[in-house]
This record gives C-alpha cells, structure tokens and sequence, in this order.
C-alpha cells in the first residue's frame, strides 16, 4: 500500500521510555476480519492526520472476554480480562480508544471491577473530540447531499446512552442525515450481539439483518452509517441479500470522516 | 338500633383485608426465595427513579396512545379511592356520607364531583383497552403467551374496573339527598332520570345494593390481585425503587468466579492447600441459574411485576423475526414456577420438595435462551423496569459452565479465545498485521 500507517505499540514506546495519551484498542474483528480492519485503518489515518500521540497493544492485546461472558461463559470472560487488566495496568494505561461498542461496554463498565480503572472512550466520541477542538478540520466534502442514515450500536446506544456523538460526528459531512423509524433508544439490533456472531440463528422467519436493513433501505439512504464492525458486517449482508449493494453503500463513521478528509 | 349491616360490614372488611395479607406474606416469601442481592447502594437515585417512572409514569407515555389512557385509569384509580374511606366509615358506623358533616358542603362537592369525573373517564379509557384487546386484536396481546388464563386476566381487571365505576356512578345517581345538593352530582345527574320512576323504596334499595357491590367488588379486586398480573399496581414502586442502576450494558461480575480466578492467577496461592483453620469448606456454588431459587430475589420480584404488557417482546428482536424468544415469556414463566414452587412448600410443612421440575427446559428452552441477542431492546421498553435479560443472562451461564451446553459453534468460538485470546482461529501474534497489509 501507498500510504505509510503509522502505528506504533506499547512495547516501542516503553522502550522510549515514553507514554503515549491514549491506547487505542483494536479488539478481535478489528484486527482478524478483512471488512473491520478497513474500519480500523481508516480511524488510524484519522488519528495520524490529527496528529494523536497513540499506541497499541499489538500482539500483547487479547479478547476482552466480552462475546465470551455474553455467551455465558463468565469463567472465560474473567481470565481474558484479568490478564488484559494486568498487561494495562503494567504499561500504566489511563485512557483507551476502540471502534468496538463491545470492547468499549466490557472495558469501560465490567473491568473496573475486576481492578482495571480507565477513561474508555469510543472512536465516534474521540473523532467528536477531535473536531470540537479543532484539530480535525471539516468543510465541504464528497458527501454534500448525500442521505446518510445511522444504525445505533445497541453497546454503544442502549447500553451506554451514546447517541449524539455519531450523530455530530456525521453532521460535520454536509450530508442529508435521515432517522430509520426505529433509532436511538428504540434503535433495532443488527443480529450480532450476544455472541449472534458466532452462531446460526435459532428457527425464525426471517434475518434480525435482513428486518433492521428494511428499517433503513426505508430512509432511502445512499449510505447506511455504522459505529460497529458486527453491525457492519449484519447490514453489509443485509443490503446484499436486498441486491441493494451498488446502490447503498455501509461504511463505518471513521471510514465516511477519513474520506472526507482525503485520506 | 340494628348493627347488623355494621357487623356484617366489618367482617366482610376484617376478611378482605385478613385474605389479602395473608397472600402478601406469602408473596414476600416467595420473592425471598431467591438469592440475596444488596441493592442499597444510591438511594436517592432509586427514589428519583421510583418517583418518576412508577408515580410519574415516564415510560408508559413512551407510547402516547396507551400511555394517556393508563394514567387516566391510574389517577383515576389513586383518587377515586380516596371515596372508599368514606365508604369504609360509613359502612363501619352507620353513618350515610360522613365527609358532608365534616368537610364543607362545596369542598365535598367538589371531592365527589371530580371522583365522577375521573369514574367516567375510567369507564371510557377501560372501554378502550378493552376494545384494544379484543376487537382491533393489537399485535403484542395476541402471542402464544397471551392464550387462557393470561388473556383472560387481562380482560376480568377491564370487566372489574367497567363494573365498580358503574357501581359507584348508580350509587350516587340513586342517592336521592345526594342528588338533591345539586354539586357534586357532575355525572350522576345524567344517570338519575334513568331511575326517576322508582318509587323512593327501590330507590333507597339501589342505592344501598350499589352501596354495598361496591366495596365488596373492591375487597374482591383487592383478593384478586394477587392471583392477576394486577399486581403491578402494588410491585411497580418497589420494583423501579430496585430497577438497575448501572448502565445497561454492564453485566453483573461473578464473584465466585473472581475468587476462582485471582486464586489462579496468583503465582504464590497453593492450589491443594487445605483451608486455614476456623474456615469451613464452603458449598460448591452453583453457577448461573436453571431454577427460579437461584434467581436473585429482585429477579422474583420483577417476575410478579410484570403485568404482561408485551411491550418487551414487540420490541424484542428475535420475536420479531419469528423466534420462540419472548422476554414476556420469560417473566411469565419465572412468576410461574415460582408459584409452583410456592405451592409445593406450602403443601410439605414449608420446605421445598424435588418435583423433578425446574425453570430450565420445563418453562424456558435452551433455543429461547440462544436466540437473544442482549440488544437490552425488553429492558429499555419496559414501563416498570423489569430486567427479562439479566433472567436469560444467569441461565446461559448455566448452560454454559454447568452443563457445558453451549451450540457447537460457541463452543468453537470459546476455545478460540481460550487457545489464541481471539473468537476465531488466528495467531494472536498476527494481531497486528492490518498495519502492514
């Protein structure tokens, strides 16, 4: 590839004897699957352009334990936790950066108990923050007019409330925002959650995907906003099974402020 | 003087009352059946909590048609009831309308003028749900769960409510020296000339038979309660004063486990060491939940609160699309089998016989447990604060860590985890790898 990620780990900065001001968490599908590392590297070039002075974990990150404990599996859960507590506690981390709604739920509000205390921040905030204070610039972009729908995260919205950061992050594209009938606290899940993922649904008639894709082909979008690589992958396959995929386009929130930046 | 309307009144009132405690109690120890969970950690957020979504009603207006007419069925309830002291006064002294010798003649006018008003609006908005229920067949009351007792339920509280606010209305139509005053009559006055040709006798004999219907017809409802979804009415305070605190996304962590594994994971602890004196062996936990005794007691109490509403499940994804899932289901099924368990007790001197039943399987299946994606869809839209996924959350961890019966696929995932710290099957040293690809 062309352009140079610059993507220094915890162990590099240890050696330099230096901190960095944020962590970034890559979690699983960010860093193993082929549709959420684009959403990964997207948010990089964000964090490079911006100049933020992160790190990662590299190899020495590991499963939060999350789809584990929503699985029922809390014995599981508690050893990835307990051992991840450990390697950030040992780099003295304070705040952490992720694109995953679940790792951000799992780190921010079950690790405090088991001794990990962090400022866990999602990457939709972060990029919020860094246009609130300047150091992301936004202005026209290639999304002017566009109609852009958002699917709330369940982790990120139900769960912890979060809705107008995407939402202020996506005003900042010019674009035409447009609400599904179902949005925010009454928002559908994509499929995925609770270990969904991993498994076939049980007997139904019909895809959780395939429901909450109708929900938004109803906006008539051009494009189906994500904060999520499980809701990403539930609505890319959605709007193919609708054959709806070269019209719409599903992007992440980092991968729609990366373009629109250029990079 | 006779005192036998006084005598008869005070048994029927002593026996109303005796029944309805008795069950409470039997209530209480039901709900105490389950584990302990200390839940007394901010109170005055749970009393703002309680405040405003029980008695401001927050959630129910969520959905504005169904929301207006129950707060008018439960204003209408809370101070209507304020007639029924009167009533109990009356009944217990054989006074007639005691309120108009102590309260002024335009202030108890008043009282019952808007008690009226509030009966006929009642009448109106249980005439609604009723038709809600039964003729437009709205979509949340026509689940598998709703068929029999449930649906049934639902429509005698209707039946009930329809019939005492009739009660209380012809009482005071055919309450001559009522009518008389000419305040307070606000509606009764419009149901008066129904009874106009009665001679003065029938009349007084009306009015005393709807005098009468009606406080035995609420000592009835209030008896009813118990065996109804009705509870709500009661359970919705303490219920949301108990509703979770934390964010929704936060599960509970074991603590069992944790002990489990610090001990693991602390180089110096001997793992055959025997315990230190004065420590007794302690009984292996059993962990998460396949009977309604491992519940948390709050998960009980959730379970008599529930008032069957459905609101849960027409939100919930995987009913939506046609899975056997239903968060309804599952607080239906948990209320009862605890009653089954309940029953059992009372009937073995008070303690629990094995009836070779439990939650898992006879109520609730294994494909119902699996289908729900723990979007928290149920607990954001339930009205009291019922948390149907923390129910289905204890009992996949039954499954998984007791029975190991997770479907193959998660169990692939799990050993993935467990062997590359990762839910598929790559090599936690490629993790980064992205960077350069």
């Amino acid at each position: 590839m062309s352009e140079q990620l610059i993507v220094p780990t915890m162990a590099e900065f240890m050696a330099e004897g230096k901190e960095p001001d944020i962590l970034f968490w890559v979690g699983s599908a960010g860093s193993y699957d082929d549709r959420a590392k684009k959403i990964t590297k997207a948010f990089v070039k964000i964090l490079n352009k911006a100049q933020v002075n992160f790190a990662v974990l590299g190899s020495e990150e590991s499963s939060t334990g999350d789809v584990a404990k929503r699985a029922g599996n809390e014995f599981l859960f508690q050893m990835q936790a307990v051992t991840n507590i450990e390697i950030l506690n040992a780099y003295n981390i304070k705040r952490i950066v992720t694109c995953d709604p679940h790792s951000f739920n799992c780190l921010k509000n079950e690790y405090p108990g088991l001794g990990g205390n962090y400022e866990v921040i999602h990457h939709t905030q972060f990029i919020n923050q860094l246009i609130d204070s300047g150091k992301l610039k936004t202005g026209n972009t290639n999304f002017n007019g566009k109609r852009i729908t958002f699917h709330d995260p369940c982790y990120l919205g139900r769960a912890n409330k979060v809705y107008d950061s995407p939402r202020n992050v996506l005003s900042n594209l010019n674009a035409n925002l447009v609400e599904m009938k179902r949005s925010r606290s009454t928002a559908l899940c994509c499929g995925a959650g609770g270990a969904q993922m991993f498994k076939e649904p049980e007997q139904g008639d019909l895809d959780i995907n395939i429901l909450r894709t109708q929900d938004a082909l109803e906006t008539k979008p051009d494009i189906i906003a994500t904060a999520c690589p499980y809701c990403n992958t539930m609505m890319t396959d959605g709007v193919k099974g609708k054959e709806k995929e070269n019209e719409v386009a599903v992007m992440d929130i980092a991968e729609l402020i990366a373009s629109a930046q250029g990079l | 003087m006779n005192y036998l309307p006084n005598i008869i009144f005070a048994i029927a009132l002593f026996l109303g009352i005796g029944y309805f405690a008795k069950n409470v109690k039997k209530l209480i120890r039901n709900i105490k059946l389950g584990q302990p969970k200390d839940v007394n950690d901010n109170k005055s957020q749970r009393w703002k909590n309680m405040a405003m979504i029980a008695l401001g009603q927050s959630k129910m207006v969520k959905r504005p048609v169904s929301g207006f007419f129950h707060i008018i069925v439960y204003v209408g309830f809370v101070i209507i009831n304020i007639e029924v002291l009167e009533i109990i006064i009356d009944g217990l002294f054989g006074t007639h309308r005691i309120g108009l010798k102590v309260l002024p003649e335009s202030l108890y006018g008043f009282l019952i003028g808007s008690f009226e008003v509030l009966a006929a609006l009642v009448f109106i908005a249980v005439v609604i749900f009723w038709i809600r229920r039964n003729i437009i067949k709205i979509k949340r009351f026509m689940s598998s769960e709703m068929k029999g007792w449930p649906k049934n339920d639902g429509n005698f509280i209707l039946y009930f409510e329809m019939v005492l606010m009739t009660l209380f209305l012809v009482m005071n139509a055919t309450d001559s020296s009522f009518q008389d005053l000419g305040s307070g009559n606000i509606i009764s006055q419009y149901i008066a000339p129904m009874f106009s040709s009665l001679s003065e006798s029938t009349l007084h004999l009306i009015e005393r038979g709807a005098w009468w219907l009606h406080i035995l017809g609420i000592l009835v409802f209030l008896n009813y309660l118990y065996f109804s979804k009705h509870l709500h009415i009661l359970l919705a305070f303490p219920n949301t004063y108990y509703g979770k605190l934390t964010p929704k996304g936060q599960f509970e962590n074991n603590d069992t486990v944790t002990k489990e594994v610090m001990l693991m994971m602390d180089p110096d602890a001997d793992p055959f060491a025997a315990p230190a004196e004065g420590e007794t062996e302690e009984a292996p936990a059993k962990f998460g939940a396949s009977d309604v005794q491992d519940l948390s007691w709050v998960n009980l109490m959730n379970a008599y609160t529930c008032t069957e509403c459905g609101r849960c499940t027409s939100q919930c994804p995987a009913n939506l699309t046609g899975k056997k899932l239903s968060p309804r289901k599952i607080m239906m099924d948990t209320r009862d089998r605890l009653e089954e368990v309940g029953k059992n007790i009372d009937k073995n001197k008070g303690v629990f016989v094995d009836d070779g039943k439990q939650l898992l399987n006879d109520y609730i299946t294994k494909e119902e447990l699996w289908a729900c994606t723990t979007c928290n869809a149920c607990v954001e839209a339930c009205p009291v604060s019922i948390d149907p996924l923390n129910i289905i959350m204890q009992m996949r961890s039954y499954l998984v860590m007791e029975e190991s019966a997770a479907p193959m696929e998660l169990n692939n995932m799990m050993t993935n985890i467990e062997n590359n710290g990762a839910p598929w099957p790559y090599n936690q040293m490629d993790r980064l790898n992205w960077k350069d690809e």
